[in-house]
């Protein structure tokens, strides 16, 4: 087995491992390097044809191939090495990591500073139990997106979507462009699990109807799908008898969450927060074991790349920082709270700052959807804190910068979300969506 | 004959035509292997173990549960003993986990005592009654309201698609042809004795048949003027669980079984993950897999109450069964109507277990019905081995690496299988043809993202190995197309190769 040493290296060569590689380098790593499995850079943005990715990192709007060249392009300007078609097998407390490709055969790597970055997978129908047959022409939305954007193959003419997941949006105005049928999406919950503009740009623009509070109690079908049954669900998701009804379609593709792909970092050791199925992490993105790094979907599943890509930077600085040793074990950790609206945030501890550190940006998932609202930031059980917010959804995350000053000595932090008072929310400035 | 698998051709004739590529059938092909005969099996499906074989326990089940004197006792326990013998040079993954049945009251340890005696009748080995401490301490995760259990060390857990593969394969390498996507259409019989066999693609002479046919076994009887027995195919479903929970129990735990079925049991699979089912649940169509939510419901509760604090949250996938019950017993001995035609029929629990020596009785009962035998000095009973890259430790990946650059290209990430075991599965002889049969075979598309990411790149390995476009690529059955390319869509047609 050959063996090789670096500073800092990314395990993934999507958007959050070019940027966390590049960030690396700038901070002054000298020998950085990219782990991709796949035959190019990019990830999965190189599926992802359709346009609004970048507004917030480039100011403009670019499809998701053009977004990942933007940061090829830059990788590229470097002396950053990258190895595709490589997976790795395992990364072992200590930076000692071991990958496999056909070219390279067996290799192990040292590295001073590791960067997980391997994205997410999609939640299968096996997850949610949707009971009935299990034909050909059920695929998850990414799959099929896959299929139809870069081998050029349809999954099916009749299209019924299950789940109000982006990937599924984007599929239902996909396989219309493509001449297929789409019937109609289905979400269990009582709100989209989608960005509003997807529901506005992939639904409503094609006439595509979405049944919110809807669950699919069945797919039918022996070689190919032929139909699935629906029903109306409570407040509790129970189905409510009398309400079903069938769909035929000769495809089903399902959109129904996504999930950090990080069997890495558990067979590590690291220790994951059961809410986001990432590592818990701290300001600088450093898991529990020291040196090893995540950022981007791996670490939670993000809405934008734009984020992904100004988190990995985050962490791409710090393992540069801690390969060169200047990353001090903390003396002090703090847990950081999601409380009361919200279900996660990120990052889930603090440890001490940096000298002149300004500000920490944290990230949200609400739990659910409300109008007009207060994030609270409560540093040992008083109201530090507090920003307005136009509207909360939980299919977009709030990002929210907290002054230094306003975090303190505090023992326990914890963030909120809470209905705002109606005059404040009149007057408030808006806030910009995500 | 030089075995062979594959659409076709059918010979013109041959010695011996099996009908079913089931475990069963399977086995029965393997056994017929050692000799020096013409043995053609015909399966309707692109692959063998697309029926109860694909879907079901996966248990090598002790033999404590059958009354003495059934063909089910005589067979379960040789079967038992003869995957010990056979399973790792066919290449069948087995684990001796041992099994227990767990009793709830005094009425339950009551049950699983007279289980013990049914036991030591049918000659099971090694049976013991263990107290509440006892089960506690090797399954520390079972129920804290079990009064005590019976312990067979010989009860192990195997996988249930490689068992029908391992025969196959070896029937094949013995000279056994094996014909798919092949559908019986008719039985030829003159004066009583079987003549022949017509299929969907041609007709085979021959003077034996043997009734493997699984679920349609009754129809195929049917076809030769048998009536005597008829098929209720029975349902079960189950729930497999992520390996990341494969420590959850350690071996094969059953409740104290009703009249019905062995009841929801809780188990490991030889791949390390854990399931739950099956219920029992009677029905006519003799293909509907479909799961339903009261099922999935009354499995999970009944698992409880073994286990009661089941991880849901990592199911990765849930599937039905359908077991080809005829009676209490299985159907295994000559046709009443037709010389030359035998049974292998109503082979449910413990069917998987009995296979080989199901194989074992039905060549004896061939050569009582005038068969002629005469054993091969070629035979060979085991298959080449096939290296399972996640299972070795890094020298030897790193070799195999060497050996064959594929071995470094991981194409299922979630189950670590390389394109060269995807490769190897569809060029052996008893290869893949399809998505499920890549996934049946080396388990990409088995784990937790169940093929989200290698379903596109297994199709289009499939695509390339079997020289077809990607709209001929299937998922399992014979119309079972995953694609369909833009222009199918712009011409107006539907899935189709």
């Amino acid at each position: 087995m050959r063996e090789f040493s670096y500073d800092v290296v990314t395990i993934g060569g999507g958007p959050a491992g070019m940027a966390a590689a590049l960030a690396a380098r700038e901070a002054g790593a000298k020998r950085v390097l990219i782990l991709e499995r796949d035959r190019e850079l990019g990830g999965i943005l190189q599926q992802c044809i359709h346009n609004g990715f970048g507004l917030r990192r480039f100011e403009e709007e670019l499809t998701g191939p053009g977004y990942a060249h933007r940061y090829i392009d830059m990788v590229k300007a470097t002396d950053i090495d990258v190895w595709l078609d490589t997976t790795v097998l395992a990364a072992e407390p200590g930076g000692v990591i071991t990958s496999v490709s056909p070219q390279a055969g067996l290799t192990v790597v040292r590295a001073k500073s590791v960067v997980y970055a391997m994205g997410c997978r999609e939640r299968t129908r096996g997850a949610i139990r949707t009971p009935g047959s299990r034909p050909a022409g059920v695929f998850t939305a990414g799959a099929a997106q896959r299929m139809v954007n870069m081998e050029g193959y349809l999954p099916g003419k009749e299209v019924v979507i299950v789940g109000s997941g982006d990937i599924g949006l984007i599929m239902a105005r996909r396989m219309t462009f493509e001449g297929a049928k789409v019937k109609a999406v289905f979400e269990i919950m009582p709100y989209s699990n989608g960005l509003t503009r997807n529901i506005v740009q992939c639904l409503e623009d094609f006439g595509i109807p979405l049944y919110l509070g809807h669950s699919v109690t069945a797919i039918h079908g022996k070689d190919r799908v032929t139909g699935i049954t629906v029903s109306e669900v409570n407040d509790k998701l129970e189905v409510i008898e009398g309400t079903a009804f069938d769909v035929a379609c000769d495809c089903v593709l399902l959109s129904v969450g996504l999930i950090p792909e990080n069997e890495l970092g558990r067979a590590a050791g690291i220790a994951v927060d059961p809410i986001t199925s990432g590592a818990r992490v701290d300001q600088f993105r450093e898991t529990s074991i020291p040196g090893f790094f995540a950022a981007g979907n791996v670490l939670h599943v993000h809405d934008l790349v734009d984020w992904v890509s100004e988190e990995a930077a985050i962490a791409g600085r710090s393992a540069a920082r801690h390969a060169r040793g200047e990353l001090a074990p903390s003396g002090r950790e703090r847990s950081v709270m999601a409380g009361e609206g919200l279900r996660t945030v990120v990052p889930q501890r603090l440890t001490d700052f940096e000298p002149g550190k300004m500000s920490v940006r944290f990230y949200f998932r609400a739990a659910k959807p409300m109008g007009a609202s207060l994030l609270q930031f409560w540093a040992d059980d008083a109201l530090a804190f507090e920003r307005k917010l136009r509207v909360v959804k939980p299919s977009e995350m709030i990002v929210a910068d907290i002054p230094v000053r306003k975090i303190g000595d505090a023992a326990t932090l914890e963030f909120r979300v809470v209905p705002a008072p109606e005059k404040v929310a009149a007057e408030d400035e808006i806030e910009e969506e995500a | 004959m030089t075995g062979s698998f594959g659409p076709g051709p059918l010979p013109e004739s041959a010695d011996v035509v099996v009908i079913g590529g089931g475990v069963v059938g399977c086995a029965i092909a393997r056994e017929l292997s050692r000799f020096d005969v013409s043995a053609v099996l015909i399966e309707r499906s692109p692959d063998v173990a697309t029926g109860t074989s694909k879907a079901n326990s996966g248990i090598l089940h002790a033999g404590f549960d059958a009354e003495p004197g059934t063909w089910k006792a005589r067979l379960n326990v040789r079967g038992s003993r003869l995957y010990a013998e056979l399973a790792e040079g066919l290449g069948i993954p087995r684990k001796a986990t041992g099994s227990l049945v767990v009793a709830k009251d005094t009425a339950e340890m009551e049950t699983v005592a007279e289980l013990r005696h049914r036991g030591i009748d049918n000659g099971v080995a090694g049976l013991e009654i263990w107290n509440r401490d006892q089960v506690v301490a090797h399954e520390p995760n079972i129920s804290s309201d079990i009064a005590g259990a019976l312990w067979a060390p010989t009860g192990a857990i195997v996988c249930p698609f490689l068992a029908t593969v391992g025969f196959a394969e070896n029937a094949i390498r013995n000279g056994v042809r094996i014909v798919i996507e092949c559908a019986v259409t008719g039985i030829d019989v003159a004066d009583r004795q079987i003549v022949g066999v017509r299929t969907t693609r041609g007709r085979v002479a021959t003077r034996f048949v043997v009734n493997a046919a699984g679920l349609h076994s009754d129809e195929v009887a049917r076809l030769a003027g048998d009536d005597s027995f008829t098929i209720k195919p029975r349902r079960g479903e189950y729930i497999l669980f992520d390996r990341s929970v494969g420590q959850l129990v350690n071996t094969v735990l059953f409740p104290t079984p009703d009249k019905v079925s062995k009841g929801i049991l809780v188990s490991p699979t030889v791949h390390g993950n854990v399931f739950i089912g099956p219920d029992a649940v009677d029905i006519d169509d003799p293909e509907d897999r479909e799961t339903t939510a009261g099922g999935l419901a009354g499995i999970i509760a009944g698992a409880r109450r073994i286990v009661p604090a089941l991880p849901l949250g990592t199911a990765i996938t849930e599937f039905a069964g359908l077991r080809a019950a005829a009676g209490k017993d299985f159907v295994i001995g000559p046709s009443p109507a037709a010389r030359g035609l035998v049974h292998a029929a109503g082979i449910q629990s413990p069917g998987l277990t009995s296979a080989p020596a199901i194989g074992e009785v039905i060549v004896e009962m061939l050569q009582d019905v005038g068969l002629r035998l005469r054993a091969k000095a070629s035979f060979v009973p085991v298959n080449p081995e096939k290296p399972r890259f996640h299972e070795l430790d890094r020298e030897a990946q790193a070799r195999l690496v060497a050996r064959d650059p594929l071995f470094g290209r991981v194409i299922c990430r979630c189950e670590t299988v390389t394109e060269a075991e995807i490769v190897a599965a569809i060029r052996s002889p008893c290869g893949a043809r399809t998505v499920d049969g890549v996934k049946r075979r080396v388990r990409a598309g088995a784990g937790r993202c169940q093929g989200g990411f290698c379903g596109p790149r297994v199709t289009a390995i499939l695509a390339r190995e079997l020289d077809v476009p990607i709209t001929a690529v299937r998922k399992d059955s014979i119309k079972s197309w995953l694609f369909l390319s833009r222009a199918d869509l712009e011409a107006g047609e539907g899935i189709h190769a």
